[in-house]
């Protein structure tokens, strides 16, 4: 039971903790939380079911063209529901707008595809075990993408320019830094780590459309405890979320596992509204 | 007269729809009964939801978790699962107490986290109701769901249920435009778009939304309770998010602030999907992209598309003639207090030292300048004063007691007003409206008597808009009372400010920059206005750029340099310092 809890924990927790960096790429280009998340997190699993159950192309190709798709997602979100209403980030219209693109998305797919949770195919041509692809894959595609963007923000150019923006907007567009271009590759590269995190976690969430509301909630909870654009934090934030999820699943059955996560968000919420490794200063008059 | 004309061009409307309403089984087939009886249980929540989020701004997406809430506890309670079967009408009742308990605890965020977040715990209390619904099979029957409510006569018949709802659908429109049109309707507004405003006026946010949370709670619970009744039997699939979805459209298609839009933007979206049947299944994705349209072309919804008394365009040039003698009229006899003073304030933002060793003192019936280069910490000094940061050595005192650090809201209790360098202002309401935010702590009547237009609500209203009439009489704008905020000059904007703090017959008042903006002309009237309200017997601090009013008016001025006092003293004093002329007037 405890090794059940632990692997099937930690790779739920996986697929939160990736979610959860979906909302960081996006907020640390755009001062913007954008609702599609978590859609993001289930077209990944639809359309690598829809390439590869239902078109059957290979593997590789499915994976590819489902991270392509999640940039263009990634993409329209910027021009359509985020790039229009940064001017005015105070009136915090951003929130109605990514939420109406979400729904969108959402019931686009819930009437095209399905209703229905649709299985998702096996990826590997390996057989089942213990330690199964379900179970490594979504840990796989998370620590890839942390070690990747850890590399790419300490080590390359574009990396430097992109964390310049989320520390200082005004002052990094002063330096001549393309902003705007910058905002939509940011975009873009969200759009592909939200599309990898509910293509790896495929098999165990399956290719439903209703996985939008719920990626969304439970992504953003390791965002919120972490600290808001702390990579770092979500990832442990996102782990423990799996981990204390499961645990409960097992401990006091489903629903009551669902309002022991809600009940311990708020609470850690309302006690630290930062997140339990941020602190920021507002200047409000 | 004109007051009246437009009170009744406003309900016109409400008792064009009331007939309709009324008269609706005369001349509609029995489906459209039952799209009627739909279209008001979800006017009741909307209702409700209304004051949440178009007149509160909060972005509460999940509420069809309290219509759940209140179906399922309406149900299961005449069903008797639990407790022996109770009457219909006795669980509907116990439904709200319910609703209105879960909507306080659901709300409750709103009260600490910012916008996005409570958005997201709305939504998750949604989807955490469903699964608890699903899941909690002794009672809620799980997936294969609990028998509706039989309302007994004599609203058993269809048409005697959607007389049933209907009434209802009417008291809620009565109580929420009672409410909008009341001073709680105001602060709501004011928490929504100028919450640092509306600290300054005394109004507490956490009291505010907490009620308007309990109340929302229980409407949208009996809604639920009825939204059972029109089933034979309720399933958690019934409540999806999409239900939510509409619930919230509804209100930003029918314009913030606003009562008529959100009740045309329900009926409009009940009906819709009636017209085109192909299109019910995409009905959500449309709202959608209505959402979305809306938000990027219309924020303002239905209601700024019917607004049409002001698109009339206002004369270009109007002059700001302030009347100080009225003062004396609307401050009656305030009670002068003593001093207001600061000894040895210090505060440092990170290593940076804001204000360091600041002694200060404002006597009643005197005005004191405080000047400095920017970054000299004046800002920081007033917001001290009115509680945005806590000093970390020394303390602030009126009459000799520190006032209690942080607590923004509880100044305008203590007659200090202030304005701000930028006005913060409720754009999308009424001069007058903005007005009458000020003296928001002076009304008696509570939310209740406010709900049902009680005597004291509507004494409390009359008095508010005379002494607001006069404050604006009183700084020269009363021709502009009925105008709406966001029309006026930057000028017009800074009276107004002064208007909402005279509000209070401040015993202290902080200005923050108040000619900034101002002809020169209008700057000579500032002066005398200023000076009129001191002689009133309010004490006055004014930070300012321009020394020519500063010298004018000033009993004594304080030159801050870097965090400290560089010189203090009457303005000749000041004029004649070596160092300030150095390092601030210039020669």
């Amino acid at each position: 039971m405890l090794g059940s809890i632990l692997s099937t924990g930690l790779a739920v927790g996986s697929v939160y903790a990736l979610i959860a960096i979906t909302y960081n790429v996006m907020f640390s280009a755009s001062r913007v939380f954008s609702f599609t998340a978590g859609t993001l997190g289930m077209l990944g699993g639809v359309l690598g079911s829809l390439f590869i159950a239902r078109m059957a192309m290979p593997v590789a190709d499915g994976f590819l063209l489902a991270l392509v798709c999640g940039a263009v997602v990634g993409i329209i979100t910027e021009i359509v529901a985020v790039r229009p209403v940064l001017k005015s980030l105070d009136q915090h219209l951003y929130v109605l707008s990514t939420l109406a693109l979400a729904l969108m998305i959402q019931q686009f797919t819930a009437i095209e595809w399905s209703t229905e949770p649709q299985p998702f195919p096996r990826l590997l041509d390996i057989a089942r075990g213990g330690f199964d692809q379900q179970i490594w894959l979504p840990m796989l595609a998370c620590a890839v993408v942390i070690v990747g963007l850890e590399l790419l923000y300490r080590h390359t150019l574009i990396g430097h320019a992109i964390l310049a923006i989320a520390e200082d907007n005004f002052a990094a567009r002063a330096l001549g830094l393309p902003e705007r271009s910058l905002r939509l590759a940011s975009f873009a590269l969200a759009g592909v780590i939200g599309a990898l995190a509910g293509f790896a976690g495929g098999e165990m969430l399956l290719a439903f459309f209703a996985n939008a509301p719920l990626l969304t909630f439970y992504g953003f909870v390791p965002v919120a405890l972490g600290g808001m654009g702390n990579n770092r934090g979500a990832v442990v934030a996102g782990l423990l979320l799996g981990l204390f999820q499961q645990a409960a699943n097992f401990l006091v059955g489903g629903i009551f596992a669902s309002v022991a996560v809600f009940t311990v968000f708020i609470i850690v919420l309302l006690a630290r509204p930062e997140g339990l490794a941020g602190a920021t200063f507002q200047r409000r008059v | 007269m004109l007051g009246s004309m437009t009170a009744s061009s406003a309900t016109l409307p409400f008792l064009a729809l009331l007939i309709v309403g009324i008269s609706l089984p005369m001349f509609g087939g029995g489906y459209w009964g039952v799209i009627a009886t739909r279209a008001c249980v979800y006017w009741v929540l909307v209702s409700g939801l209304n004051l949440v989020v178009g007149f509160g701004g909060q972005i509460a997406i999940g509420w069809v978790a309290l219509l759940t809430l209140g179906a399922y506890t309406t149900s299961v309670l005449v069903a008797g699962n639990v407790t022996p079967a109770l009457p219909p009408y006795l669980a509907l009742a116990i439904a709200g107490v319910v609703g209105a308990v879960f909507g306080l605890i659901i709300g409750l965020p709103a009260l600490r986290l910012r916008t996005f977040y409570f958005a997201i715990t709305t939504l998750g209390f949604a989807t955490i109701v469903t699964q608890v619904a699903l899941a909690w099979q002794s009672v809620t029957g799980g997936g294969i769901g609990v028998a509706g409510p039989i309302f007994p006569d004599p609203f058993a018949s269809q048409w005697g249920f959607y007389y049933f709802c209907f009434g209802l659908a009417a008291i809620c429109t009565w109580m929420t435009a009672n409410i909008a049109a009341s001073r709680f309707g105001r602060a709501l507004t004011a928490i929504r778009d100028a919450e640092v405003a509306a600290e300054a006026c005394g109004i507490s946010k956490s009291a505010l939304l907490g009620t308007v949370f309990v109340f929302s709670g229980a409407v949208a619970a009996v809604a639920g309770g009825l939204f059972a009744g029109m089933q034979s039997y309720i399933t958690p699939d019934a409540f999806t998010l999409d239900l939510s979805i509409l619930f919230f459209i509804a209100i930003l298609i029918g314009g913030r602030g606003s009562i008529l839009g959100p009740l045309l933007g329900t009926i409009l979206l009940t009906v819709l999907p009636e017209f085109a049947a192909p299109l019910v299944a995409w009905s959500t994705f449309l709202y959608a992209v209505l959402l979305l349209v809306i938000v990027l072309a219309i924020p303002g919804g239905i209601a700024e598309i019917l607004d049409f008394k002001n698109r009339r365009p206002l004369e270009s040039d109007r002059a700001i003639t302030p009347r100080p003698e009225l003062l004396g009229l609307l401050f009656g006899s305030a009670p002068s207090a003593g001093a207001l003073t600061l000894d040895e304030v210090a505060l440092s933002f990170g290593g940076v030292r804001a204000i360091d060793g600041l002694d200060l003192e404002i006597r009643p019936g005197q005005v004191h300048g405080l000047i400095g280069p920017n970054g000299s910490g004046k800002t920081t000094t007033l917001n001290v004063i009115s509680g945005y940061y806590a000093p970390q050595r020394g303390a602030v005192r009126l009459n000799g007691a520190a006032l209690p650090a942080l607590a923004r809201h509880r100044r305008a209790r203590m007659r200090i007003a202030r304005t701000f360098q930028t006005p913060r202002i409720v754009s999308s309401a009424s001069v007058l409206q903005n007005v009458m935010i000020g003296g928001t702590i002076d009304g008696r009547g509570t939310f209740v008597e406010s709900l049902l237009s009680l005597p004291r609500h509507r004494r409390d209203e009359a008095t508010l808009r005379d002494t607001a009439m006069l404050a604006l009489a009183a700084v020269g704008l009363e021709r502009l009372t009925r105008v709406r905020a966001d029309r006026l000059q930057h000028s017009e904007l800074r009276f107004t400010e002064i208007a909402r703090a005279l509000m209070i017959r401040p015993a202290f008042l902080l200005l923050d920059e108040p000619a900034a903006g101002l002809s020169a002309e209008e700057i000579e009237r500032l002066g005398a206005l200023i000076l009129a309200i001191a002689r009133a017997g309010t004490g006055v601090l004014v930070v300012e750029h321009h020394p020519d009013l500063i010298f004018d008016i000033c009993h004594r001025v304080t030159v801050l340099n870097l965090g400290k006092i560089l010189a203090a003293g009457t303005p000749a004093e000041i004029r004649a310092h070596r160092e300030v002329v150095n390092a601030y007037l210039g020669a």
